[in-house]
């Protein structure tokens, strides 16, 4: 699954470690969403997509 | 912030160090069971029932505070544990199948025992939780 998430925290100037901190895990479950290497539950998917006030479907893409 | 994150990592050093705690008081409640026997009370069978029963209350105290660390874990953390526990699993009972076989079919030399399975199952969950973790870092 893609996902935005870099783009969209690089928009706030935040860390991964800052969001981490928001969304109730940690940084490196952060950065393996970010990179494609896991895929987020859809209670932390609906968590992250509501703190950057996106849709679900706008922070998150089924790979082609 | 900080103060979540850090209570964050303050409860799962918590539950590790309580898990570290219930696993050490398992083992030693498995060597005084296991060669108390012999060192200190000469076969006495009551004294030793006490004991196994002793180990088996702490075991499921050690089970229930695993259940508890994996619980308090991140999602990601949760999937890099279950991943070795299920590695871990499968070698168990495929590894002890035929570490089993080769003692009835006396291919090797002594008895089978089950520290070794034991011990093969840990270093396998081990090995796991290691790999996972450089998977997905």
């Amino acid at each position: 699954m893609k996902n935005r998430i870099k783009v969209l925290r690089a928009e706030r100037n935040m860390t991964q470690a800052e969001l981490a901190v928001v969304v109730d895990v940690s940084r490196q479950t952060i950065n393996a969403i970010e990179k494609g290497k896991f895929d987020p539950s859809l209670p932390l998917a609906f968590k992250i997509a509501r703190f950057f006030s996106r849709a679900i479907e706008d922070v998150f893409q089924e790979e082609d | 912030m900080d103060a979540k994150t850090n209570q964050r990592e303050a409860s799962t050093r918590k539950n590790t160090w309580h898990l570290a705690y219930w696993t050490g008081s398992w083992v030693l409640t498995v060597a005084i069971a296991t060669f108390g026997p012999e060192v200190i009370w000469d076969y006495n069978s009551g004294i030793s029932l006490i004991f196994i029963l002793i180990n088996a209350i702490v075991g499921i105290g050690m089970i229930l505070m695993n259940r508890k660390y994996i619980n308090g874990l991140d999602e990601l953390q949760k999937k890099v544990n279950t991943d070795a526990m299920a590695i871990a699993f499968g070698v168990g009972v495929v590894g002890g199948m035929s570490y089993s076989i080769l003692d009835i079919t006396n291919v090797i030399p002594f008895e089978a025992e089950i520290s070794f399975l034991i011990m093969l199952v840990g270093i396998t969950y081990l090995i796991g939780v290691v790999v996972s973790n450089i998977r997905y870092r």
